[in-house]
């Protein structure tokens, strides 16, 4: 698989799923779209590229374990249920605010946190398991 | 139901999953700092604890809680609803994780930490609290699912080929299992057409009892039969829970089985009575024999763990024949009738000597009420004292560096203190006085005779037998007898660290905390039996549930 | 509707248990993959097929106002395929560990934690 023209594209092609993959998880609250889809196409950007250049530029690149990642998103998913304990209503409420930032009205809101969680939990739990299958394939 | 603010103290509900998974997941990001791993493990388990004891304090106060989550209202959204039995789990569960939190301390390598011991114990521990709490049958589900993941990484910690042996089965066993549950659960939907537990236990029984009905329970039956390891499904047990580490072994002896437990009374005795009253008979025999095949499986073990694997299987066998007992007369009467079940205590309670000490634990209740205490009570004594045996056989194996009967030895003289306490929890774990595996089994066996089964009441009695001459070849081998001939190294269980290297004085304190426990649940029985009765109540008669989910219009 | 739908259920639940019921890991892998669908399917009968519209409540109505899609059995069926898929790359990966330290994928030779010739305990001291 390591080709030269597939090590040469995989780069390019691994940044734009993960912006891609942004995007898919943004505007996952009024759209089809959300944290797990957008995680899954994070975790096979990540996945191509570790195809392509091997697991340890994959490592490298991500800079934190693939479980701490996980780890993180699953703080921050019941973090995001936790909020609804200062409204005083039932837990993993949705509570919303909407800030002007730049004279643009923003909603903010706890399922946005929650989705960003499910989102780092799948990228990292696919993207363990995706790297342990290569890793054991190139050795 | 709530209506309006909610009082910090409401959020107790949620608080033992809450804890649980933020703990394991601040611990899996800090996965390199080992040394800092237990220090933050044992606060959060205190944590734990503590809130699983305010919530059963609430709950012996107020009755049945019930949070929805996200503020969607029932039936719809996802309710957790803690009645007394789940109150009452949830909080052994507890306690049993703190012991093994700081045993797990004492006894782990540097090397087994690093593979995550503490976070996937925390995620484990969640999805067991998640099971107890929760009120909805999907949810009940992804909680199986959750503790299943913590359970997966928890067996392969060390990556030995024993163990990736006894992992297969065990995963592809259990995951046919839940998809067996979540298939029941599939075909409930389609019958009921809700998931919400109050929701129904009210509409099945306006349900006639025909086929449909029928085989849901027996589907259940099967799937939860198959996680809590009962007789024709249980071979996956003694297969894999002897392969991790003891302190894992101790945590998945003591509560994977019991979530099974915990589940089938729920499912089966909760919300389809009038089928639960049908299967009786068969559970009765799946009982029986459940119970017999694990005490001549530990007769016939010769390594330490395979015996307690066996002897789990007995614990399995004694809490389902609690279940096997309906109410009165054979009828399926769910509702306890004051009356007659006062005319029936009055009668039995001359059975025998044992029935009549027995009668003041259980004033007037009718054989279904008394059987599910029983069970009740038995099973959480099975939680805190498998847990402790394996625990107690962990240290016991390392101090002689083998845990198979044949090369064990002298324990008595080296470690007294040690050998005493292995002989409290086998005590009690044969159901001999004054220790907790007594009262219950007391329980039962009166309970069986007045629902005119009193043969398996002499099965129950004729296991506890077997199990006590289980427990004295265990002790006369591995305790009493001097040390044998120095025994093979690198025998089969070579994987332990070599012996005296962490302190193992330390990990005696879990083992006094759990003794502790058998000897006041021994001794002073009576507060516990009235709250399993209080339990075992509010599932025969589960208005108090419905009515803490819809807010007392049932 | 339902009919067909509970025809093919039922056939990938033989496949499936067929394939669950071999020797080789692989194929029992391939047999959890069939019956994680097959049930997936069964939850989407169980929830009846009715309508194909999606369930949106209007701007300013309190309730659908033609008949749509039940859709509570796609969420149902959305967490199940989410927790089958994480458990089959779990079992695979677990297999395949299995595979290569064990030397062989039949179940029948697995016998490293249930060694066959485990004799009886001391009878006696």
């Amino acid at each position: 698989m390591r080709t030269v023209i597939f090590r040469f594209t995989a780069p390019y092609l691994t940044a734009l799923m993960v912006l891609f993959s942004i995007f898919v998880l943004l505007r996952g609250h009024n759209d089809p779209g959300g944290g797990f889809i957008g995680g899954l196409i994070a975790a096979s950007a990540l996945a191509i590229y570790g195809i392509a250049c091997g697991v340890a530029a994959v490592r490298r690149a991500l800079w934190f374990h693939p479980m701490a990642i996980s780890a993180s998103g699953l703080f921050l998913a019941v973090v995001a249920g936790i909020f609804s304990v200062f409204a005083g209503t039932g837990f993993m409420t949705g509570l919303w605010v909407f800030p002007k930032i730049f004279g643009t009205e923003v909603a903010l809101s706890t399922p946005l946190i929650f989705d960003i969680g499910v989102y780092l939990v799948v990228v990292g739990g696919i993207a363990s398991i995706a790297l342990a299958l290569e890793e054991r394939e190139s050795d | 139901m709530m209506h309006g603010a909610l009082a910090p103290s409401d959020y107790l509900v949620i608080a033992p999953v809450a804890i649980c998974l933020l703990f394991g997941a601040a611990l899996l990001m800090m996965r390199k700092r080992i040394d800092w791993q237990p220090w933050l493990a044992i606060p959060g388990f205190l944590l734990l604890f503590a809130a699983d004891v305010l919530l059963l304090l609430k709950v012996a106060a107020e009755g049945p809680q019930t949070m929805m989550m996200g503020n969607w209202k029932p039936p719809f959204g996802i309710a957790f609803t803690v009645d007394m039995l789940g109150a009452l789990f949830v909080t052994t569960a507890g306690f049993v994780g703190v012991a093994s939190a700081i045993y797990a301390t004492f006894s782990m390598s540097r090397t087994e930490r690093r593979y995550g011991f503490f976070p996937f114990m925390f995620l484990m521990m969640g999805g067991v609290s998640g099971a107890f709490l929760t009120g909805d049958i999907f949810n009940l589900y992804v909680w199986f699912e959750v503790l299943l993941m913590g359970s997966f990484g928890l067996l392969i910690l060390g990556s030995e080929r024993e163990q990736l042996d006894g992992a297969t089965k065990y995963c592809f066993l259990n995951l046919v299992a839940t998809t067996l549950f979540l298939i029941t659960t599939g075909y409930l939907y389609g019958v009921v057409g809700t998931l919400n537990m109050a929701d129904i236990a009210q509409k099945a029984a306006r349900l006639e009892n025909d086929g449909a009905v029928l085989t849901i329970a027996v589907l259940y039956l099967v799937a939860f039969g198959m996680k809590a390891a009962a007789f024709p499904l249980n071979f996956w047990l003694p297969a894999s829970y002897h392969t991790p580490r003891f302190v894992v072994s101790a945590l998945f002896a003591g509560l994977l089985t019991k979530v099974g437990v915990y589940a089938l009374i729920r499912v089966l005795l909760m919300l389809f009575p009038p089928q639960h009253a049908d299967l009786a008979t068969l559970i009765s025999w799946v009982a029986a024999l459940t119970m017999l095949v694990g005490a001549f499986g530990a007769l016939a073990q010769s390594d330490m763990r395979r015996l307690l694997n066996y002897f789990v299987i007995a614990g399995i066998g004694t809490i389902f024949a609690g279940l096997a007992l309906t109410g009165g007369e054979g009828g399926a009467s769910a509702t306890v009738s004051a009356a007659s079940a006062a005319t029936q205590a009055g009668g039995t309670a001359p059975m025998t000597g044992m029935a009549a000490a027995a009668a003041p634990l259980v004033p007037g209740s009718d054989s279904l009420v008394i059987g599910l205490s029983g069970a009740v009570f038995y099973a959480l004594h099975s939680i805190v004292i498998m847990t402790a045996l394996y625990l107690a056989a962990g240290t016991a194996a390392r101090i002689s560096g083998s845990s198979s009967l044949r090369a064990m030895g002298g324990l008595w003289r080296a470690r007294p203190g040690l050998a005493a306490l292995m002989l409290v929890f086998l005590f009690a774990v044969s159901g001999l006085p004054p220790f907790s595996g007594f009262w219950p089994k007391v329980i039962l066996v009166r309970g069986a005779f007045q629902a005119g089964m009193p043969w398996l009441g002499a099965v129950i009695l004729l296991t506890g037998f077997l199990m006590t001459v289980a427990s004295a070849r265990v002790f006369a081998l591995a305790f009493w007898r001097n040390a044998p001939e120095p025994a093979v190294a690198g025998g089969p269980n070579a994987g332990f660290a070599p012996a005296g290297e962490p302190s193992p004085m330390l990990a005696m304190l879990p083992l006094l905390i759990l003794a502790v426990f058998a000897v006041v649940a021994g001794v002073l029985p009576q507060w516990l039996v009235a709250l399993t009765d209080v339990a075992a109540r509010g599932i025969v008669d589960p208005a108090g549930y419905v009515g803490s989910v819809f807010g007392g219009v049932s | 509707m339902e009919t067909a739908l509970s025809l093919v259920v039922g056939c990938l639940f033989a496949v499936s248990l067929y394939l669950l019921l071999s020797k080789h890991i692989i194929r029992m892998l391939l047999g959890v993959v069939l019956l994680s669908n097959a049930v997936n399917l069964l939850i989407f009968a169980a929830g009846r097929v009715s309508s194909i519209a999606p369930p949106l409540v209007p701007e300013g109505a309190e309730a659908p106002l033609a008949a749509v899609a039940n859709p509570l059995p796609q969420a149902l069926i959305l967490t199940a395929i989410v927790i089958a898929f994480s458990f089959f790359a779990f079992l695979l990966v677990l297999a395949y560990r299995a595979y290569q330290d064990l030397g062989t994928d039949d179940t029948d030779e697995m016998r490293v934690a249930e060694p066959e010739d485990d004799g009886l305990p001391p009878l006696g001291y």
